[in-house]
């Protein structure tokens, strides 16, 4: 059997800071096999990010990792800062959320695209801008022989994320991690973005892990997704058991402040009261359960294990980490949350 | 025509470093106070507090501020109390350092350690003098030409342009010059040394007031029907109050800097008065004899600079910490 | 640019034109220069009255101005009260005093921003503590302080140390000196060592502690962490993405900070005794000596302006954002 693309086994990450750790990845394990689309879902501070720049090796200084990330096989933690550069950009590309900020402004848009190409094959700055103009053309910029001199700020947002793409596909990695990359976009371009995106995948034929906080834009693209809420993976599935069988009240919660298209108008949005923990590691107990409907007194003092979710035969394994599992997974996706009068505060109804 | 926006741009991030010795300073307008975050709403006091607090909690800072403490409340009191005044003359002629004169004495018999505290509290009183001089006019003119732009603004900016446009150093010893022969002539030359020293805070409240003019805070208040002084005064100084003081900091050692210059090439204090600059000029030829008469002055004059340029660096990190880089 | 350029060169002429007027005002009105001629006995009258005419002491002030001026314009400077060419003289001194300020600017920016990276790179081990802790007792000592402690307790004990006289203290060249220009270069080297020494280490300092923190402020950069995710080299993306940015603002600030060295240059040449144009201008003051504090005022002016003008032309080439139209 090979060994998945992406693997993370008991991934944890803690700050120190000027008031205690901040724990922000509190043991997460999942793996990307080659051409899959793992999305990663989860609000703020629920980790996601921080669980892709670990893979990456990218997290600040003064982080804390714990656990295992494989790349094929090879352990990534611990790897010197020049050995990570032979599985960066080669290994595995990366999109960062804000194109207006992931870029060199002092450097042509070709000037960097080349550098990422030369960084890694042995070819020479004409050839190296040769291939730019063609990595340009994949991701959908028009006059990519034009354009190939031009500024970073002659770029609008849209334009720059796909030439963040072109220099994640650059070299023809195994696995992409796009972190939010269309969340700093106008609704309009998103959708521009994700084409790219998904050309880029269709070229490299590499594995993708997603990470957004929008669901629609995992419905479009994941195979399969992970939830995160507070540094831990509260639920694992397809798309189909996270869409249709959640077995998390947080996916649900989710699921229910989603608009979505099909339903006749009349259905209110159903937002989750509340938010997040701070710092989840503090307190014992089911952090979800101070915004939870389905609270119980063993929500308050045992933190749930992901646990097996029966479902249809032969499907994929269905985990969540929930003592109810069993039972939210019956309800109707998205109505376990009470139908709130729009108060962002106001507790959930018992 | 220059395109305004760029000119404007480059003059301000240029503006910044001009003078002596500047202290690096974020670009005007990347710095975020914390009176910024809050815009009007925000509690003067909590905020001074929070301030204080960053301020406290940087090492360097709080050896700056224990430093220049204890210096110019001992330069105060030996003042007072010691055996000698700086003005006495004994028959000690070049003794070293001993229980009776800790620091020695010079060629006519005068104990150097009185004389290198009250050098000290000299060179403190002028500087303050310049200071608080140079922070007031420099805030005013700052305001003032970042508030009604325009010819005001263009006019005043060439007059800073005129100040910059030779070394201080050589004005000052050009005007130094002038009002050495004057009597008690300390408190000339605070004047001339603050009539320098104020274009540097005011290039930097002018670009803070460019940018606070657009704020939405601002806008609100003269849509309220503020007037012009009032928004100057009680909604836009407020919100540069942290780079003000951190350049008033700055100038105080700075202009520690160009008095010591001016005594010691003799166009500073005069002699029977003291200042730290005035006192190694007369050692420098004795260093390496009486070694007393010089390595004590030199090092009460690096002490005091350097404990100051500490503070004001120090307020800059308490006023504009640097993101903590915790959650990616 | 050129547009630019030129509307900025016209300003700094006009303020320029006005310095002029007012330091000439100044020195002009603070006392009777040739005093010290005419108390001399040995000096007959009529000799003091062929100076004054000379130096249009006796005509109004507006008229001496405007000699001044008519002749500066055509690059005559006038004469000293002593009776020298002001312009050859300056000329003279202007190089003594460029050996040193272009050796110790171009020096000082390599150490700034070397030890500026430095410490970056290092923030908060010892290796920054340190650094930042020499780059403020370096800012804090004034020019003078740095010079003379060079003197006594460098170049005296090692001197003496060696029984020959290594470092030179006074002067920027043995007095003696002939022959070839190559035979002639370790004399020069053995004076300039300490003065440009000197002026390095107070200048050096400010452009460091700027160094870091921009520095520190580029590498907080989301394109400096991509340009880490493309695989390049820690080195590449030292200097080509962190470095290379990081110099933006530093280099303007060291353009800008010309005025600032002038000063500095001014008090080690008299520290060390240096016949440059600063030691020349301090004798100029205090000779109420108008044409030579004039002629100081017009080449150091010229100097700013010109980097004023050339921080903000590099700039606009560091940076593609900035363009003046």
């Amino acid at each position: 059997m090979t060994s998945p693309s992406l693997e993370f086994e008991d991934l944890e990450v803690d700050f120190p800071t000027k008031d205690g750790i901040v724990r922000a990845v509190r043991g997460v394990s999942c793996s990307l096999e080659s051409g899959q689309v793992l999305g990663i879902v989860g609000e703020s501070g629920s980790g996601k990010s921080v669980t892709a720049l670990a893979a990456m090796g990218l997290l600040p200084r003064n982080a804390i990792v714990r656990g295992s990330v494989r790349f094929k096989g090879r352990e990534l933690l611990g790897l010197k800062e020049k050995e990570y550069s032979d599985v960066r950009g080669t290994g595995i590309g990366m999109i960062f959320q804000d194109p207006m900020t992931s870029l060199n402004p002092v450097y042509s848009i070709g000037w960097q695209i080349a550098e990422a190409v030369r960084a890694h094959q042995s070819v020479s700055k004409e050839e190296a801008l040769l291939e730019a103009v063609r990595l340009l053309k994949t991701v959908g910029i028009p006059n990519p022989e034009d354009r190939v001199t031009d500024y970073p700020h002659e770029f609008s947002g849209g334009m720059r994320q796909r030439v963040v793409i072109a220099i994640a596909m650059a070299n023809n990695p195994d696995v992409i991690l796009a972190d939010e990359p269309t969340t700093a976009l106008d609704v309009t371009v998103q959708a521009q973005v994700l084409a790219s995106l998904k050309l880029a995948l269709t070229e490299t034929h590499a594995a993708l892990l997603l990470i957004t906080h929008d669901l629609g834009v995992i419905a479009g693209l994941a195979d399969r997704v992970l939830v995160m809420y507070a540094g831990r993976s509260v639920e694992m599935g397809s798309v189909d058991d996270i869409f249709y069988r959640p077995a998390m009240p947080y996916t649900h919660g989710l699921l229910g402040s989603l608009p979505r298209l099909d339903s006749d108008g009349s259905e209110r949005l159903r937002p989750i009261p509340g938010s997040p923990p701070a710092n989840a590691g503090e307190h014992q107990g089911c952090p979800f359960a101070p915004r939870c409907p389905r609270r119980a007194a063993i929500c308050e003092e045992q933190e749930p294990e992901l646990t097996l979710v029966p479902g249809p035969e032969g499907a994929e394994p269905h985990r969540a980490a929930c003592h109810f599992a069993e039972e939210v997974s019956q309800a109707e996706p998205g109505k376990l949350f009470a139908i709130s009068s729009g108060d962002p505060e106001a507790g959930p109804v018992r | 025509m220059p395109d305004d926006t760029s000119l404007s741009e480059a003059e301000t991030t240029g503006s910044q470093e001009v003078g002596q010795h500047s202290l690096p300073m974020p670009p005007p307008g990347g710095h975020l106070s914390p009176l910024d975050e809050h815009g009007m709403t925000g509690d003067a006091k909590s905020q001074a507090r929070i301030v204080l607090g960053r301020f406290f909690h940087q090492r360097l800072a709080v050896i700056g501020v224990c430093t220049f403490a204890t210096l110019g409340v001992s330069a105060l009191l030996v003042g007072i109390f010691w055996t000698y005044s700086y003005t006495d003359i004994t028959n000690n002629l070049n003794t070293p350092p001993s229980w009776s004169d800790p620091f020695g004495t010079n060629s006519i018999g005068s104990d150097m350690f009185s004389l290198v505290m009250h050098g000290t509290i000299k060179d403190i009183q002028i500087a303050l003098l310049v200071a608080a001089m140079a922070t007031l006019v420099g805030s005013t003119i700052g305001a003032v030409a970042g508030f009604y732009r325009g010819w005001v603004d263009s006019l005043l900016m060439r007059l800073v342009d005129l100040i910059l446009v030779v070394p201080i150093l050589a004005v000052l010893i050009v005007l130094a010059h002038i009002v050495a022969k004057q009597a008690n002539n300390w408190f000339f030359l605070a004047i001339i040394i603050g009539a320098l020293s104020w274009t540097y805070v005011a290039r930097l409240v002018r670009a803070d007031f460019l940018s606070l003019r657009e704020r939405d805070f601002v806008e609100a208040s003269r849509a309220l029907g503020a007037s012009n002084t009032r928004l100057i005064v009680r909604h836009m100084l407020p919100n540069a109050i942290g780079p003000i003081l951190v350049n008033a900091t700055i100038t105080v050692a700075q202009s520690i800097v160009l008095e010591s210059t001016l005594s010691f090439l003799g166009l500073g204090i005069q002699a029977p008065d003291v200042s730290l600059g005035l006192l190694v000029s007369q050692g420098q030829d004795s260093a390496t004899t009486e070694w007393w008469l010089f390595v004590f002055p030199v090092v009460f004059l690096v002490i005091l600079i350097l404990s100051i340029f500490l503070m004001g660096d120090g307020l800059r990190e308490a006023f504009d910490p640097k993101k903590v880089k915790t959650r990616a | 640019m050129l547009a630019y350029v030129s509307r900025r060169l016209l300003v700094s002429v006009v303020v320029l034109l006005l310095a002029t007027i007012l330091v000439f005002l100044l020195v002009a009105n603070s006392g009777d220069p040739l005093a010290l001629l005419k108390t001399n006995p040995h000096i007959s009258p009529l000799v003091v009255a062929a100076r004054e005419h000379l130096l249009h002491l006796n005509d109004p002030l507006y008229q001496r101005y405007w000699i001044w001026f008519s002749h500066a314009i055509r690059g005559d400077l006038g004469t000293s009260i002593t009776g020298q060419n002001v312009a050859s003289e300056a000329t003279s001194h202007l190089f003594v005093t460029m050996r040193m300020v272009i050796l110790a600017t171009v020096i000082a920016i390599f150490l700034a921003v070397f030890v500026g990276m430095y410490a970056a790179v290092h923030q908060d081990r010892f290796s920054d503590h340190a650094a930042t802790l020499a780059n403020f007792l370096f800012l804090a000592a004034p020019t003078f302080v740095i010079g003379l402690l060079l003197k006594e307790f460098v170049a005296i004990p090692v001197n003496q140390h060696l029984g020959h006289t290594l470092f030179y203290t006074n002067g920027e060249q043995s007095p003696t000196l002939s022959g070839p220009f190559l035979s002639r270069l370790p004399d020069y080297a053995a004076h300039t060592v300490l003065p440009t020494l000197t002026l390095v280490l107070v200048s050096y300092s400010s452009w460091a502690i700027y160094q870091r923190s921009s520095m520190l402020e580029t590498l907080d950069n989301d394109y400096v962490r991509m340009a880490r995710a493309k695989g390049l080299s820690p080195r590449r993306v030292l200097i080509r993405h962190v470095l290379r940015n990081a110099l933006i603002p530093v280099v303007t600030v060291v353009a800008l900070d010309f005025a600032a060295v002038l000063g500095g240059a001014l008090v080690t040449e008299i520290v060390f005794g240096w016949q440059g144009l600063g030691q020349w201008f301090f004798t100029g003051v205090t000779d109420l000596d108008v044409n030579i504090v004039l002629a100081f005022l017009l080449i150091t002016a010229t100097f700013v302006i010109l980097f004023n003008l050339l921080a903000d032309i590099l700039y606009a080439f560091l940076d593609p954002r900035i363009r003046y139209a």
